[in-house]
């Protein structure tokens, strides 16, 4: 499983960082960073979480 | 400001539909309204047709869908208000308001901010944020019970946050403590409640020239430091004046509220209390299950637009309810059951959309330490009066109590 961020959409909510700070980070603006694309195997469940609380769907999942 | 859009002429004896409660649920009516009319035509408090849309994914979509659901007035729109405010103070009013803009010109002012705002500066801010709430469970206890808990525990401490924050000395609360809880009470008349934001607007003011002059380390500093080029005397009032509005009238009012909501749900309360790390979950619902917020900020169609098999023509206002949205049995099972350990489906507390509440991590920060440290300081809480006899705010653009006593053992 891939994540992708749309970082031109972001709002800097912060929601994805608070969920799983070890795929999501931000940068000084508050934009949201991936520190990986690729999903790790236990954190999927986490990832799949922060995907459906983004307000401005700026994040995505490939299987 | 929001309340430059609807000012009444008077009070009526019962709020408008869509923000009647019983204690914390919404009510039946509007439970009604959400199975059989989704997308209900009424005629809002200020004498204007209006749409209230009821159910969560309906919200949730226009919410998402700023172009077809401006946040701007549309030409021609008056409002009640026209007649009391020159075109002049109303363009006043509205700079640096970013619930009154929408993208590009909402984007320009909000990532201004969001720096403010990131995961990493509430990380900073936790161990200050956590000695305030400990000096005032410290005065509380010192006091000894009753104590009123909204002006010893729930106002102040994100009063004071805020006020650090933004560079607002905390010394001149008592000013803008009374106006911001006044400004969104639509029980009070409208002449009365504009004189508050006139009051407010200069008050911002003189914050604003006095920065100016010796900007601090705090976010107005920040603003004249980093962008005083880019924004007029106004945006930076506007944008001062609803951050510290905002500050104030939402996580006051979450506080207290959902205290008391843990106070009558005593098994609820003992998570909480009990298990740290179900706090940040157990917050999401209680924002959820109160939904202190009654309606997102209205929005304008700017084009006919299809909602649940109803057309809303161009240039209408939709009233959106976000207590009615967080509470559709469509989007969780068992809506009206506080269930702090139900997991985070994700609610409509703090919106949805480019206007997502921008506070939102310093509200999630601030109640994640609040909560537990209040119930742990005095495991033995209660309320000091009869359920019956606690006062809300019926008519208030935002939820809550106007007191709650309590004690402890």
């Amino acid at each position: 499983m891939k994540v992708l961020a749309d970082r031109t959409v972001c709002i800097s909510a912060g929601i994805c960082v608070m969920t799983d700070d070890a795929v999501f980070d931000q940068d000084d603006d508050g934009i949201v960073l991936l520190r990986c694309h690729r999903v790790p195997d236990d954190h999927q469940q986490k990832v799949r979480e922060a995907v459906n609380l983004c307000p401005s769907k700026a994040l995505s999942l490939q299987e | 400001m929001i309340g430059t859009v609807e000012i009444m002429t008077e009070t009526p004896t019962l709020p408008p539909l869509h923000m009647r409660r019983n204690t914390f649920d919404p009510t039946e009516e509007l439970r009604r309204l959400r199975e059989s009319a989704p997308v209900h035509k009424f005629i809002s408090q200020f004498g204007m047709t209006a749409y209230l849309v009821t159910r969560h994914h309906d919200i949730k979509e226009i919410l998402a869908d700023h172009e077809r659901f401006s946040n701007r007035r549309p030409p021609g729109f008056v409002p009640p208000i026209a007649a009391a405010v020159s075109d002049e103070e109303q363009d006043r009013f509205r700079a640096g308001n970013l619930l009154g803009l929408d993208p590009p010109d909402h984007q320009r002012l909000r990532r201004m901010l969001t720096a403010e705002f990131t995961v990493r500066r509430m990380t900073q801010l936790e161990p200050r944020v956590a000695e305030i709430v400990k000096q005032h469970l410290d005065a509380m206890e010192a006091a000894g019970p009753p104590v009123e808990l909204v002006s010893a525990f729930a106002l102040p401490i994100p009063s004071l946050v805020i006020c650090e924050l933004l560079g607002v000395p905390y010394g001149d609360r008592e000013g803008f403590q009374q106006r911001s809880a006044r400004q969104l009470d639509f029980a009070i008349p409208m002449q009365q409640r504009l004189a508050l934001q006139r009051e407010g607007r200069d008050y911002m003011r003189s914050l604003v020239r006095r920065a100016r002059c010796d900007p601090g380390d705090d976010m107005l500093g920040m603003l004249l430091r980093d962008h005083g080029d880019e924004l007029s005397e106004d945006e930076l009032v506007g944008i001062a004046g609803l951050l510290l509005l905002a500050g104030h009238e939402t996580k006051a009012n979450m506080l207290a509220l959902g205290v008391l909501a843990l106070l009558v749900h005593p098994d609820q309360l003992a998570v909480v209390r009990d298990k740290p790390a179900m706090v940040p979950a157990a917050v999401e619902e209680m924002m959820r299950y109160l939904s202190i917020v009654q309606t997102a900020i209205p929005r304008f169609t700017t084009t006919d637009v299809e909602v649940a098999g109803t057309v809303i023509p161009a240039g209408q206002l939709v009233v959106l309810s976000l207590p009615s949205g967080n509470r559709d049995p469509e989007f969780l099972a068992a809506p009206d059951t506080l269930d702090v350990a139900r997991g985070r489906p994700g609610h409509l507390a703090f919106g949805y959309g480019v206007h997502h509440c921008l506070g939102a991590p310093l509200a999630r920060m601030e109640m994640r330490i609040a909560f537990p440290a209040l119930l742990r300081r005095f495991p033995g809480l209660a309320l000091a009066e009869p359920l019956a006899d606690v006062h809300y705010r019926a008519f208030h653009f935002i939820y809550g109590v106007r007191s709650l006593n309590v004690t402890w053992r």
